[in-house]
């Protein structure tokens, strides 16, 4: 009996080494389950790179049609795929979903290095061309007929999407900033709209004066493009960088009109005049929309970010106006963010994506639906030259038209941005050295050149010649 | 080939039986092969394969302006000497160094007192401390971040009772601490389970014994439980140290509320993934994941020897 027993219990604890063993192996297994996650959206797309609708988030309209497939995360865009499809008879988008911004280029960047598993066309934020460019992962238009459209978008616009003699994306939508302001908080705290930083400094205050627990607004650490957009309007050109020499870059991140954005804006957190809150996080997006900051700094894409946001406060009373300036006398208009349509150098027919990309958003109806239902501002010159643009009553402003207010102007006034070839690289860095200053570690001065010390090291790592 | 042996050599009766069940065994473990080939095949093709395709890419070094060259080892000359990396392996080996201990303690203790309850309440304790590790981890770390918010979290509730200021668990100075109580919450409640199966494999007429002896509740299950089921200890604090110096999903997922205190090197895990997937350098990645590796595997095996007495799995 005794012996059956101690069999027994033996034999238990062989069963739980063997259970805790298949745990374990789980437990590893859940712990890549990040790099897991990133490789389901891959075979997905694999999948539709096969053909067939089977693998595509919309519907074909022509079946034996050529099949482009496409990557991108525009809102609304299934009514702009559907609109193409039915009124084209020779090509198709199959259009898949793979992840927003940075999701999104981690996919494209392993089917890069794979060599395979990359979309024909896929949707790029303008600041990364640079970084696909560099690892020819996508390919020069010029000879695909990229210059039969280059007269409907401005040469800043067009600068921006070339590369040395190439043309290396379609311009999409753009995102020149404005200042959007909580009228109903300025109104009780008595504060006049401010048009020049010193003005919005003196604001901060005010508002702190009045008794309200309301931030003017978020310096966002983890702004990456948005900080560089408030950079670039005292003067900052961070890189010079040109296709026809790749591997010369110069890295100018320390700059004085670097410093002098980073210390205003440390001076106005030290004084506890504005939030420090990380961007983009649940709790930003609720304190946005419910009374949590006066004032969002934001591209002309912010108001549809915003109308999104849930838990808004109804009472919210949001009006639109131009960026502040540094020096009133002479405005600075600068952009944070705004994409394009890319063809990849894996495109199975460069014509017929070509072909995507060009046309895509080149007709008045898709943009009637990017605009509407998407709130894209667009970069195509028809659409945004119009009189419909220009007179658009945004009801969420009030009936405001913010167009022809605000970012119809900050628009024109761009004159374009030159990013790197390692911006991602560049980002993290920029992050966590205004995070450092922002905790008190080290003066705006010092964050600014260690970054500039990090960024150039990387760059020398990578085999370019900085100059 | 075995059969031309045994047609070759003439051979007396015992050592040809002796002979014929060597033959047997032979053909038995071929077959014994067979039925382990698909999980060989599976094996070598997601695991053997991929690892010395790794290994290989990590000899090279590909750079965004140059391409690709053969470097030999100079990969892991300089991950050894990179700060970032280097940074991250004192973190993950500092976190191992408090975690371990925190998270065995607790799930000891807790499975000690559940070994001598034997009512519902129990059972359903035992059930409760273990579901958190039936969360997915990508889904506890969001839970977390939920509860660690500012805004959405209870800590500024209750720290307003007192008048106080609620601090922000994944702040620089607190993120270690928050980190530390997301990760024992998940894991505690799996290590119980097996001290607590380890535990109901004793005989318990040891326990008989002891009390006959004299043995009170707490010398039974610090001089007599404790000891018998030191091999199942080791266990654990081997699985923790590799896991820990592993550490990733919790701060990925914590990065996004957090991008500041939480950087792109926060642990060797982080820095490998940041690198191959962001910054688009996957031969110096495999370079940081072999030498994670290395650091993983001299850790384990060296406590393995420091503890191979009490372990049993020598």
């Amino acid at each position: 009996m005794r012996s059956i027993r101690g069999s027994r219990s033996h034999r238990r604890g062989w069963v739980a080494a063997g259970i805790s063993a298949v745990m374990v192996v789980t437990a590893l297994t859940a712990c890549s389950g990040g790099g897991t996650t990133e490789g389901t959206g891959s075979t997905e797309s694999a999948a539709a790179d096969g053909g067939g609708s089977g693998g595509c988030t919309n519907e074909i309209k022509v079946p034996g049609a050529e099949q482009v497939t496409v990557w991108a995360w525009y809102p609304a865009f299934e009514g702009v795929v559907d609109l193409f499809n039915t009124t084209h008879s020779d090509v198709q988008i199959c259009w898949s979903n793979a992840g927003q911004g940075n999701d999104e280029y981690t996919k494209f960047s392993t089917t890069i290095e794979a060599g395979t598993g990359a979309p024909d066309v896929i949707m790029l934020e303008t600041e990364v061309l640079p970084s696909f460019i560099i690892r020819d992962g996508l390919m020069d238009l010029t000879p695909y007929g990229a210059d039969e459209v280059k007269q409907n978008y401005s040469p800043g616009v067009w600068a921006d999407h070339s590369n040395g003699d190439g043309v290396y994306a379609i311009p999409v939508d753009g995102g020149p900033m404005g200042m959007l302001y909580r009228q109903d908080i300025f109104d009780a705290a008595g504060i006049s709209v401010p048009t020049t930083w010193d003005e919005f400094a003196v604001a901060a205050q005010q508002l702190k004066d009045s008794g309200s627990d309301v931030m003017l607004t978020d310096f966002m650490t983890n702004g990456r493009a948005y900080l560089q957009a408030l950079f670039a309007q005292a003067g900052s050109e961070p890189y010079i960088f040109d296709g026809a020499t790749p591997t010369d870059v110069q890295i100018n991140l320390n700059d004085d009109g670097t410093k002098k954005v980073l210390n205003y804006w440390l001076d106005l957190v030290d004084k506890g005049l504005v939030a420090t809150d990380d961007g983009f996080t649940t709790d930003y997006n609720t304190k946005l929309v419910s009374g949590g900051y006066a004032v969002y700094l934001a591209a002309a894409w912010g108001p549809g970010y915003l109308a999104g946001l849930e838990g808004a406060d109804p009472n919210a009373v949001w009006r639109a106006a131009p960026l502040p300036q540094w020096d009133a006398s002479n405005p600075v208009q600068v952009n944070w963010g705004g994409s394009a349509f890319a063809v990849t150098s894996q495109a199975k027919n460069p014509e017929a994506a070509a072909l995507v990309a060009k046309e895509i958003f080149g007709t008045e109806e898709a943009w009637t639906i990017g605009i509407e239902q998407g709130a894209l501002f667009p970069l195509w010159l028809p659409i945004l030259e119009s009189d419909y643009f220009r007179d658009l009553a945004y009801p969420f402003f009030g009936g405001q038209k913010i167009n022809q207010d605000v970012f119809l102007e900050a628009s024109a006034g761009y004159a374009g941005f030159t990013f790197s070839p390692f911006q991602n690289f560049a980002y993290d860095k920029l992050t966590e050295q205004v995070f450092a200053a922002v905790q008190g570690e080290k003066d705006g001065n010092q964050a600014a050149d260690d970054l500039q010390q990090q960024v150039v090291d990387y760059a020398t790592s990578q085999g370019f010649t900085v100059n | 080939m075995s059969q031309t042996l045994i047609v070759e050599i003439p051979a007396g009766g015992h050592s040809k039986r002796r002979r014929r069940r060597r033959t047997v065994e032979r053909s038995r473990q071929r077959f014994g092969y067979l039925f382990v080939s698909p999980f060989m095949l599976v094996f070598a093709a997601f695991l053997i394969v991929p690892l010395i395709y790794a290994f290989w890419m990590s000899l090279h070094t590909k750079t965004l302006a140059l391409g690709e060259h053969f470097t030999g080892l100079d990969n892991y000359a300089q991950a050894f000497s990179d700060p970032q990396f280097l940074h991250g392996v004192s973190f993950v080996v500092r976190f191992s160094l408090v975690l371990i201990p925190v998270q065995m303690l607790v799930s000891l203790v807790v499975a000690l007192v559940l070994d001598t309850l034997t009512d519902r309440l129990a059972r359903f304790a035992r059930l409760m401390i273990f579901v958190p590790y039936a969360v997915p981890v990508v889904i506890g770390a969001m839970m977390w971040g939920f509860l660690y918010s500012p805004r959405f979290g209870p800590l500024a509730d209750i720290f307003g009772v007192f008048g106080a200021e609620a601090p922000f668990p994944l702040s620089p100075d607190n993120v270690f601490a928050g980190l530390l109580n997301v990760v024992t919450w998940q894991w505690a409640g799996y290590y119980m389970i097996i001290i607590y199966a380890a535990l109901r494999a004793i005989d318990p007429s040891v326990y008989e014994a002891a009390r006959m002896d004299g043995a009170n509740g707490r010398q039974i299950a610090v001089r007599i439980k404790v000891p018998m089921i030191s091999s199942a200890l080791v266990l654990i604090l081997v699985f923790a140290l590799i896991g820990t110096l592993q550490f990733f999903t919790e701060p990925q997922i914590l990065r996004s509320v957090a991008a500041g205190s939480i950087d792109a090197a926060f642990t060797p895990n982080i820095y490998a993934f940041t690198t191959a997937f962001s910054y688009a350098q996957f031969n110096y990645a495999s370079a940081i994941s072999f030498a994670l590796g290395a650091v993983v595997f001299v850790g384990s095996y060296l406590f393995l020897f420091l503890t191979r007495k009490k372990s049993g799995l020598t």
